[in-house]
């Protein structure tokens, strides 16, 4: 069974396409890496299907929902780690868990007992009661892929979780997202710019550029139709090594007047 | 919150003690009688819109964009942001209150305080759904500056906080009857120092009828918003 159904998928902005007719599936149970250099249109697909954007035209099911329609049933099916941090740095770790909890509306001894299991998971248990604005990056991480895990989403999004960690973080991190996988038969959607990362744990991959599908399929199958030895050099067959310039947008420039605020 | 604290003491510091003199001779009174209201209705204004504009951030690097995929409506959301950012300017007013007592102020009728408390709070409410509103059609703080130059200061000066609104040349007494900070600086000054241009019913039918006109445009707008 498709846990994730895209048909025709399209999104413009103005004259510009960032999703151009895209069509893929993803099964239940199934790791998926969702490829693609800079700009490609791999955030605007993740925010489409998380119900944050409209689509111009074509369909999507979220295990069996419209995002357009049934926007409460897609939100309760799915957890998400976004790009850019979205905890409240003035909470604790704990307070940021228990609004989740609330805003998912999970009863009470339930989420407690969650709460204290994925905190001790992620090693953050200890450190429950401080404020998040005290926190690492990696640290904020983790606590983010806590508490997108806090409601039991059966859908996994992670954009670009691994961005800016250390190797040890990333390497923690997705040996804890591959266990919940096998474990629970979570389905997992991620971004990355780490080849390695979904060579290692993607099931199946799908290599976006200038907002079309290119090709999709197992690492194996990439790598030998493009006959390279790596992903890496997959992709880069598939992509061309030209860098892309990604246009200076709205939100560039506010990513980086936080990056001079905050340090 | 103490870093905002700093300009309208400095308004009162030297527009009260500066204006003062002329004020009295001029047979109108202790200015600064006259202008803590309007200094207390400042703090509101800045602190409210402020915290309706922070929105911006906050969509893209802030808690909301957890909350805009959970399953809760987005009024709901809209509505509890806003009364949050209300309740922190009223604070914000009430911390001016206090700090213009220091300078001399002396309110006429301590009665009447919880009144003035439901009038800062009505104001801060009106304000935060405007920021609110705008936020949510803005992409990004280019158009900061100009709500900053374009909206907030002539809401501020046009308002009657500085000056009485009583024989204004024609096109600035329309002007500022059109202000919905006048009437709160209006509802302020009859609350606590019993001077009133519009009158307190006025003022508290106009502030709540603009505050819930605010609230639903912030809300349409805020339903529209995509990340």
């Amino acid at each position: 069974m498709n846990i994730i159904e895209v048909k025709n998928l399209t999104k413009k902005f103005k004259d510009f396409t960032a999703v151009d007719n895209i069509s893929f599936e993803v099964k239940t149970g199934e790791v998926f890496a969702f490829l693609g250099p800079n700009g490609a249109g791999k955030s605007t697909t993740i925010k489409m299907l998380t119900t944050l954007l409209s689509p111009t035209s074509g369909t999507i099911a979220i295990n069996g929902f419209d995002p357009g329609k049934d926007q409460d049933n897609v939100r309760k099916s799915f957890g998400i780690v976004f790009q850019d941090p979205s905890l409240d740095d003035e909470l604790t770790a704990y307070e940021n868990m228990d609004f989740h909890g609330v805003l998912y509306n999970i009863e009470k001894t339930l989420k407690i007992k969650r709460i204290r299991e994925l905190l001790n998971i992620v090693d953050l248990w200890d450190r429950k009661d401080n404020l998040v604005k005290t926190f690492s990056g990696g640290m904020k991480r983790r606590l983010e892929i806590a508490r997108g895990l806090l409601h039991h989403p059966k859908i996994f999004f992670l954009d670009e979780p691994t961005l800016g960690l250390d190797p040890q973080t990333r390497n923690q991190m997705w040996t804890y997202v591959s266990a919940l996988n096998k474990k629970e038969g979570m389905t997992i959607f991620f971004t990355t710019h780490y080849m390695e990362e979904a060579e290692k744990i993607a099931q199946k991959i799908a290599v976006i550029d200038h907002g079309k599908i290119i090709t999709q399929g197992t690492a194996e199958k990439l790598k030998n139709s493009t006959k390279t030895n790596s992903l890496e050099e997959a992709f880069l067959a598939l992509t061309g090594k030209k860098i892309r310039d990604e246009e200076a947008n709205p939100m560039e420039h506010l990513r980086m007047r936080r990056r001079m605020w905050r340090h | 919150m103490i870093g905002s604290l700093g300009q309208p003491i400095l308004f009162l510091v030297a527009l009260g003690f500066g204006f003062g003199p002329i004020f009295k001779r001029a047979g109108a009174g202790n200015y600064m009688s006259f202008l803590a209201p309007g200094v207390i209705a400042q703090g509101i204004i800045f602190t409210a819109i402020f915290s309706g504009i922070e929105l911006i951030w906050d969509r893209q690097f802030g808690f909301l964009k957890e909350t805009l995929v959970a399953p809760v409506s987005r009024l709901n959301i809209m509505i509890g942001r806003t009364l949050g950012g209300a309740t922190i300017s009223t604070l914000q007013g009430v911390i001016i209150f206090f700090l213009t007592l220091l300078v001399g102020f002396r309110p006429t009728n301590l009665l009447m305080l919880p009144l003035a408390l439901i009038i800062m709070f009505l104001t801060a409410l009106l304000f935060t759904a405007l920021g609110t509103a705008i936020a949510s059609t803005l992409e990004d703080f280019q158009g900061f500056q100009m709500i900053m130059n374009f909206l907030i200061m002539p809401l501020f000066f046009l308002s009657g906080a500085l000056f009485p609104l009583n024989d204004l040349p024609g096109i600035v007494g329309i002007i500022s009857s059109f202000n919905p900070l006048s009437y709160g600086v209006d509802g302020l000054r009859g609350t606590l120092i019993n001077v009133s241009h519009f009158g307190l019913t006025t003022d508290f039918l106009v502030l709540s009828g603009i505050s819930i006109l605010f609230l639903s445009i912030g809300s349409y707008l805020f339903s529209k918003i995509q990340v």
